[in-house]
């Protein structure tokens, strides 16, 4: 082999990483994570244990009904109850199981739509991209609330349309971005490579594409669930979405709604519509934390 | 250190360029400039009635969307509507008025050219088992509350845009300082929360535990001016906390990525001060980006109306569309929907042709 | 002013202290980087006479650009001076206050940067922006500036220079941006000029002429100037004195004609390697693949005319010209990407059909390339074993551990080894990076490997190594290769055939030999004089033959 004195191949620099498992790799960069990345971490596991956990956690029954409407806090309804007189504390956490179950499904079918879509017309960059691009710029010149609103009042406000329309007009969103972000790969020389090579469509978005498109897709789908999660609280809060006698908060919002004005006399009582409203707002803030974080991390090193 | 990027950068632009079209747009002839100033407005003009077009092409389309709504209506729907108690009779009537037996195409000719003369056709509520018909044009629903919505959304966006491009800019002249990083997190907050929330909070504390404002928006036609906006003061500044959120961060974003500009650095190596390199070589280019982030979020504030006329029982198109959706009351939903859709595409279409004027390569043409 | 000649004053030994403009010493520069602090520029020294032109040499990384805005005691964002001085007439520019160097920024010092499209302020006139510095500092009037800048756009050779200053920067073509930024420079009459790279991103029938304008701005008034590039035989036709870098440090300094006859550094030497790289052409009469009367568009925009190329089995056709005169899009209509409209490409005597969907799978592994950019031609998510083995799994069938030893085999090959199996592109240098995208080629065990500008985005030793590389494999596995590149250096490196193209023609076919020396047609002489060679006289000679 003819080599050159002065000169070999593998000896030439090229930064080396150091081997480890997925684990330690996470919890190396969880350990420099910002104070606002934990909060972040902190409240998601909270939610996500009341969630799964509800009936175990919950003094009461979801829909239990008690002699009181209204009750003030004290020992047996913490948080008092509403105006039919079910226990508060006990409806908010089963409200979590309810609205981020909800919420996530949605998100993911936002995904699995968009997404999928949004891949083939980044490959095909055709007829076919150019119909669905165009279609959904003119499904995009709606505000989505407002679609929302109005297929709801089409379809009606059971759980499966609220999925449903929620998802469709959100996948909107969710292709514009996946095309945006697979068309920057799609023109990459390796795409090319395997296009060349003889490698199937499937191949090329699987192998090729998708691993590569991964961190903002992770990143958007954070925002998506938040975007999703306050739209269906929304459209709860307007008493369009969640039905009765579903725990949710968004009506939990509504239907306690009327106590503010007594503040003055029980501020207790006045707390209990925001007490839903806030759990609202907690769990977005925390993803919105942990995105931001994430965000700066993918954007700043190209791998994990 | 940067000269390998930019040659990677150069080549990948050629090739690219060199992929989708002719080659021969790398040569650039040198003929004197022969525009004259009536090519050059043609220019601008042409490209502005292009977008114009676009935006009509867009809005019919989503007349048709809207317009398929009542399409899409369950069999029974007319049943539904009068109630069980309904005559067979009653029900095939309303289902003709509906139109319900004509083809879809001329149903939407006819509907599309009601509404170009402003009658949305009559309202769903009112009607009875009966027959007796105290339906009323959704016209006479919507209009009154038109005016009211805007009102808010004109309140909003005066308190709302200012403070957010100032608050957008510092930031991003100061970026990384405490400042930059404290409004991170601040608006970050803010953008999590939902709008009742915020209204709530704004309730509890300045409409019940100190009342300096009324917590029910108590909008009249007969009042005046300063009356209205203190009746509104609550709702406005409800959606002006969580606009300036919005408005502020993309503006932020928008300054950074324009101060990052190779130009911009050229600007400090010719020796300009801060002052003037922000003056004039960032802002006649920021034109395009803040318009769109104002657009953008102005479109979001027609939104976030919604929600915040029902907390406070604002007496506006957002209030009459969730009634509306909740009685299923069909022409008002549409009649609501097509305002909310029309204003949004407006906004975006102020937005592009803001881009459109002062941006130097279409205001001066090859 | 002192109007004389600029000979090259090479000794520190001259003791006249008012002719030193600019003196650095012992100078350290960090960046951010990986949320570090990594040094770039290592202690050092550098010491800039009066009219007197320094080109700062070096690879990529090796830190001149970042010496060159320091001189000017500028420091990029996420930079910082650590130690060390940079005193600029009297002035310590590390210590002064932001507000003085503005003062002597634009006036006293200038620069002329890479990318002239984009350092250009879109929403002003160039003449605007050419004399802002000037007016504003108020070393001369408006209208002076003006007319002064008018002048400066004629020397400079611009065409209408009475107008030109008129139009905006989109409407001007890069090679000449980048004149008007000399003349941007040049406006105020500073002192020091600092040239970074301004012309890597043209073609070189278009660096010639601006080159030739940047050389006769600064000698005419005697600015002193620091002239920065990767490319010896350019910075050769402007620099008196040439400063070698590498990894932050200097290599070593010397005046230009003792740098190229008689460099003391192994490095140095390193930085032409490739021009002594030299393969005796073979002819051969057996083709293995034929373009033939090939015409291509896009779209409406017909790219190639009437294209015909041989390439002989086991040989090597360079295809060569600018950017813009369809070498890559030959490539691609070769390897099925884009459909010839009419015209065909037969392979081993059988026509190959015209898109890549129709070809066999046989047909498309004898057929295999290699990218100019190995960042963007390696999926960054796949390692070194698994890039190597798709090929082998998909055109042979080589699966788990026999797929294993042949990556392993072919690791070898391209003298790797196996500790990089399991290593993402971002953990390879880019030389090695190439050297994988080699070996992927190879895998299909290919006829014919196209090679598009493999070695341009390379430093000059690595490509030295690269085009050894692929001379072996010709030599064990006859492989013929299609090699398109615009470097004449290369060329010669290793081609038996030369095509040379022009606006989507065919200009000239024929051996090295024959085409690489006279007569010529008028497009391949205007290209070959256009190739700046080695010698500090070269650009006198092409200007007088030009005019002549």
């Amino acid at each position: 082999m003819s080599k050159q004195n002065t000169y070999s191949p593998s000896a030439e620099v090229g930064s080396v990483r150091t081997r480890r498992t997925r684990k330690q790799r996470i919890w190396i960069e969880l350990k420099k994570a910002p104070v606002s990345a934990w909060v972040g971490i902190l409240i998601i596991t909270f939610y996500a244990v009341m969630a799964i956990f509800a009936p175990l956690i919950a003094p009461y029954g979801e829909a239990e009904v008690f002699d009181v409407p209204f009750a003030q806090w004290d020992d047996t309804h913490w948080l008092g109850t509403d105006q039919i007189g079910r226990d508060v504390l006990s409806r908010l956490i089963f409200g979590a199981r309810n609205t981020i179950g909800i919420a996530l499904a949605t998100t993911f079918l936002a995904f699995l739509i968009g997404g999928s879509l949004g891949l083939i017309a980044a490959i095909n960059r055709g007829w076919l991209d150019q119909l669905i691009s165009r279609g959904v710029d003119v499904l995009m010149a709606i505000p989505s609330l407002i679609f929302a609103l109005m297929l709801l009042s089409i379809f009606g406000s059971s759980a499966w349309s609220l999925i449903m329309i929620i998802a469709v007009i959100d996948s909107t969103r969710v292709f514009r971005l996946t095309r945006a972000v697979a068309v920057n790969v799609a023109v990459m020389d390796y795409v090319e490579a395997a296009t060349v090579r003889g490698e199937g469509l499937g191949w090329i978005m699987r192998k090729e594409i998708l691993p590569n498109i991964m961190p903002p897709l992770v990143a958007e789908f954070g925002l998506r669930f938040c975007f999703v999660f306050l739209t269906i609280a929304s459209l709860s809060f307007l008493g369009v979405g969640i039905q009765p006698p579903t725990a949710d908060w968004g009506s939990m919002v509504r239907e306690t709604a009327q106590l503010i004005q007594f503040a003055k006399y029980d501020i207790k009582a006045a707390l209990t519509p925001l007490i839903p409203a806030g759990a609202i707002a907690l769990i977005t803030v925390g993803v919105n934390f942990l995105v931001d974080w994430f965000l700066q991390k993918s954007s700043g090193l190209r791998d994990e | 250190m940067t000269s390998k990027y930019f040659r990677d950068v150069d080549q990948k632009f050629i090739l690219s360029r060199k992929r989708y079209k002719s080659p021969k747009c790398n040569s650039v002839h040198d003929v004197t400039i022969w525009l004259s100033k009536a090519h050059l407005v043609n220019a601008v003009i042409s490209t502005i009635f292009k977008r114009l077009g676009l935006g009509l092409i867009t809005l019919f389309l989503v007349s048709i969307i809207i317009f398929s709504a009542i399409n899409m209506l369950p069999g029974d729907f007319g049943q539904a509507v009068l109630g069980q108690a309904a005559t067979e009779e009653t029900v095939a009537v309303f289902r003709k008025e509906l139109g319900l037996d004509k083809p879809a195409f001329f149903r939407y000719l006819d509907w599309i050219g009601a509404v170009a003369q402003g009658d949305f056709g009559t309202s769903f509520s009112g009607r009875a088992s009966s027959g007796i018909d105290r339906s009323r044009p959704v016209i006479d629903l919507v209009a009154p509350r038109l005016s009211n919505t805007l009102f808010l959304a004109a309140l909003t966006a005066v308190i709302a845009v200012p403070i957010a491009l100032f608050l957008g800019i510092t930031a991003a002249l100061w970026r990384n300082s405490w400042y930059d990083k404290g409004a991170s997190v601040a608006t970050l907050t803010t953008i999590s929360f939902p709008e009742f929330f915020v209204a709530y909070i704004l309730i509890l504390l300045f409409g019940t535990l100190w009342p300096l404002f009324p917590s029910l928006a108590d909008i009249r036609p007969d009042m005046a001016m300063a009356d209205r906006i203190y009746a509104s003061i609550l709702p406005a500044a409800t959606l002006t906390l969580v606009i300036v959120a919005h408005m502020m961060r993309m503006t932020r974003a928008a300054i950074i990525n324009l101060l990052a500009s190779p130009y911009i650095e050229m600007a400090r190596l010719k020796g300009e001060t801060p002052r003037r390199i922000i003056l004039k070589h960032a802002l006649p280019n920021a034109w395009a980006p803040i318009a769109t982030v104002i657009a953008f979020n102005l479109a979001y504030l027609v939104v976030g109306v919604v929600v915040v006329e029902v907390v406070f029982v604002y007496p506006g198109v957002g209030q009459l569309m969730v009634d509306a959706v909740s009685s299923r009351d069909i022409p008002v939903v549409q009649a609501c929907a097509l305002f909310f859709a029309a204003t949004y595409i407006l906004l975006n279409l102020v937005a592009d042709i803001i881009g459109i004027v002062t941006n130097p390569r279409l205001l001066h043409p090859k | 002013m002192n109007n004389g000649t600029t000979s090259p004053k090479s000794s520190d030994q001259s003791p006249d202290q008012n002719d030193v403009l600019l003196e650095i010493r012992d100078l350290k520069i960090e960046g951010f980087a990986d949320e570090k602090w990594n040094p770039i520029i290592k202690g050092i020294d550098l010491t800039l006479r009066r009219g007197e032109v320094l080109g700062l040499i070096g690879e990529s990384g090796a830190g001149k650009s970042t010496l060159g805005l320091a001189a000017m005691g500028f420091t990029k964002a996420g930079c910082r001076i650590t130690g060390g001085s940079i005193v600029y007439d009297g002035i310590d520019l590390v210590s002064a206050t932001e507000a003085e160097k503005r003062a002597l920024w634009g006036t006293d010092l200038t620069y002329v940067a890479q990318s002239a499209a984009a350092s250009f302020n879109p929403a002003h006139r160039l003449i605007d922006q050419t004399i802002a510095a000037t007016v504003r500092e108020g070393l001369q009037s408006s209208q002076a500036a003006k007319a002064d800048a008018r002048d400066l756009y004629g020397a400079l050779s611009l065409p209408n220079p009475d107008t030109i200053g008129d139009r905006f920067p989109h409407q001007v073509s890069g090679g000449q941006l980048q004149r008007v930024m000399t003349a941007m420079a040049m406006s105020s009459r500073p002192k020091l000029i600092v040239f970074d790279e301004p012309t890597t991103a043209l073609d070189v029938t278009t660096q010639v002429e601006v080159l030739l304008s940047m050389r006769k701005a600064v000698k005419e008034f005697n600015t002193a100037a620091i002239y920065i590039t990767h490319d010896l035989a350019v910075v050769a036709q402007m620099a008196d004195v040439i400063k070698v870098m590498q990894h932050g440090h200097e290599v070593e300094e010397a005046d230009t004609r003792t740098m190229l006859s008689d460099p003391k550094e192994e490095y140095t030497r390193s930085l032409w390697s490739v021009r002594m790289l030299e393969k005796e052409p073979v002819h051969s009469d057996d083709i293995v693949l034929s373009i033939d009367s090939v015409d291509a568009a896009y779209g409406k925009a017909k790219v190639l005319h009437d294209v015909n190329i041989k390439l002989p089995r086991g040989k090597t056709v360079s295809i060569v010209g600018e950017s813009g005169s369809g070498k890559s899009t030959t490539a691609r209509v070769v390897i099925g990407l884009l459909s010839a409209s009419t015209g065909s490409v037969s392979f081993n005597g059988e026509r190959l059909p015209a898109h890549l969907k129709n070809r066999t799978k046989e047909q498309l592994r004898k057929i295999q390339m290699i990218y100019q950019m190995a960042d963007t031609a390696m999926n960054p998510r796949q390692t070194v074993g698994e890039i190597i083995g798709r090929p082998l799994e998909f055109y042979h069938g080589l699966k788990g551990a026999d797929a294993d030893k042949r990556v392993i085999e072919l690791l070898e090959q391209i003298d790797l080894d196996e500790s990089f199996f399991d290593r993402l592109p971002s953990e390879l240098s880019g030389g090695q990076k190439q050297r994988v995208c080699i070996a992927r080629a190879l895998a299909a065990d290919p006829e014919i490997i196209i090679c598009d500008e493999v070695t341009s985005a390379l430093d000059q030793i690595v490509q030295e190594g690269i085009l050894q590389l692929l001379l072996r494999l010709q030599k064990e596995k006859n492989i013929s290769y299609l090699f398109i590149t615009h470097d004449i250096a290369t060329v010669s490196a290793i081609s038996d055939e030369i095509v040379v193209m022009n606006h989507g023609a065919v200009v000239e076919q024929g051996s090295k030999d024959a085409v690489l020396s006279p007569p010529y047609p008028e497009y391949t002489k205007l290209l070959l004089s256009s190739v700046p060679e080695m010698d500090p006289d070269w650009l006198d000679a092409v200007t007088a033959k030009r005019s002549s």
